[in-house]
């Protein structure tokens, strides 16, 4: 679909790779409001799915569980061991829902980039990645202030140096709790969506162009290459879409941890 | 500075700048699945999580109290058992013990009866030869008188004479015993 309305664009008899522009959306529907685009129409789709999901899942748990039931546990398992323990330790209940929801709406938006029709990575606009990591960074800020107070600002530093290193290590540390981090950690979702989707799009335009728009003897083989590695891209694409949602997450159990104690 | 960021995407597409209205979308869409996965699925799960740990660890410490009693009720029953034995066995202890008793007691008695009839028997043996002797003192002495007399009333003619007297005296003597003995039995 992508490829269809980026060949619509592109018009000429040129092969034109996709640019920035496949990810700029027109309304869903003609005199629509400007803002009801299909990647915010996705976005609610895949916390509406999210909600639902886990809602055949855990809204009336049992303690044998049945069929949804154990698919969310599985998940639930996943993010309590895999993310939550290993930083937070004794406080991993208290933030499981917090991280519960981080991990897997952004999994599910991720997903969207290799589900047919939608094929679009929600993360890639970059509003929703930013929504998310302001939300993180705000709550450990919140944290640090209350758990530690004022010596939230000194307790961050590393003890017992040299004085004169403290001049070049305050600055730095500052600068990376609390401007680079939130930075990079909404950052990096949105790169490697963006970068993952740009990858897709292209390997199979490649396809779609050189085997049904202009098959030519010498360009076949381009495009069957071009398919081959776009099947190849889905299947990597797939891992670091959940790879993503899992950094992220992991990131945000970091931080809380290094609000509420001292030591990280 | 927000409107001029969106103005920029708007017309350059910088994907680096977030659209206002996505940011607006994704603080709900993120609120949606906060307060419906986090705030009231992930605690139901937790507690049933909890509750099936706790069933597990109940379960576990009934089944271990179950083997207990059944353990405790084994070795009650096998106590019980090996007192019933022992009970038994000086049960038949003491019976063999009577049992010995009565016979002894049967043989002691058996033995005084015995005894009792032997000494009767001799008894009357006794008071028979007594009764014999004193019957026999007394024909004794009439028949050495008489056969005194008869020697001398016989006078002492010859020697023949005397033996046939001696014999014919002991003749009677015999004849007389015979008749007694027959009169007796």
């Amino acid at each position: 679909m992508n490829a269809l309305t980026v060949l619509a664009s592109s018009g000429g008899d040129e092969f034109q790779a996709p640019g920035p522009e496949i990810f700029d959306f027109p309304p869903l529907f003609s005199g629509g409001p400007a803002w009801l685009t299909k990647p915010v129409l996705f976005a609610v789709v895949g916390s509406l799915l999210i909600c639902a999901f886990f809602w055949t899942a855990f809204a009336k748990p049992k303690l044998v569980p049945r069929g949804a039931q154990n698919l969310g546990e599985v998940g639930y398992m996943f993010v309590r061991d895999q993310i939550a323990r290993p930083f937070l330790g004794k406080n991993t209940e208290r933030w499981m829902p917090l991280l519960m929801s981080l991990f897997f709406l952004i999994w599910f938006w991720n997903i969207f980039s290799v589900i047919p029709i939608i094929q679009f990575p929600i993360a890639s606009h970059i509003a929703f990645p930013i929504v998310l990591a302001i939300f993180v960074y705000c709550l450990k800020v919140y944290l640090g202030l209350r758990h530690q107070g004022a010596k939230y600002f000194t307790n961050m530093m590393p003890k017992g140096l040299p004085w004169p290193v403290y001049i070049l290590l305050v600055p730095i540390e500052y600068l990376s709790t609390f401007i680079i981090a939130p930075f990079t950690h909404a950052v990096r979702l949105f790169a490697n969506m963006f970068a993952g989707h740009m990858i897709l799009a292209f390997f199979s335009l490649v396809g779609f162009w050189f085997i049904f728009e202009k098959p030519t003897v010498a360009g076949f083989g381009v495009g069957v290459v071009g398919v081959i590695v776009t099947i190849l891209m889905t299947a990597l694409e797939l891992l670091i879409q959940f790879l993503q949602a899992f950094l992220f997450a992991l990131l945000a159990a970091m931080y809380i941890q290094s609000g509420l104690e001292a030591d990280h | 500075m927000i409107t001029a960021a969106s103005v920029l995407a708007a017309e350059e597409n910088n994907p680096l700048v977030p659209h206002p209205y996505e940011l607006v979308v994704g603080i709900f869409s993120f609120l949606v699945v906060l307060i419906v996965v986090g705030k009231i699925l992930t605690p139901r799960i937790q507690q049933t999580l909890e509750e099936r740990t706790d069933a597990i660890e109940g379960g576990l410490k009934r089944a271990e109290q179950a083997q207990e009693e059944a353990r405790q009720t084994l070795e009650q029953y096998k106590a019980q058992q090996k007192d019933a034995a022992i009970e038994a066995s000086r049960l038949r202890k003491k019976a063999e013990e009577q049992g010995a008793q009565i016979i002894a007691e049967m043989k002691e008695q058996a033995q005084a009866e015995a005894r009792r009839i032997i000494d009767a028997a001799k008894a009357q043996i006794e008071a028979e030869r007594q009764q014999a002797l004193t019957s026999l003192r007394a024909e004794i002495g009439s028949m050495s008188v008489e056969l005194a007399s008869r020697v001398v009333g016989e006078s002492l003619e010859d020697s023949a004479r005397q033996s046939r007297v001696v014999d014919r005296f002991l003749e009677e003597l015999e004849e007389r015993a015979r008749t007694q003995e027959q009169i007796t039995s």
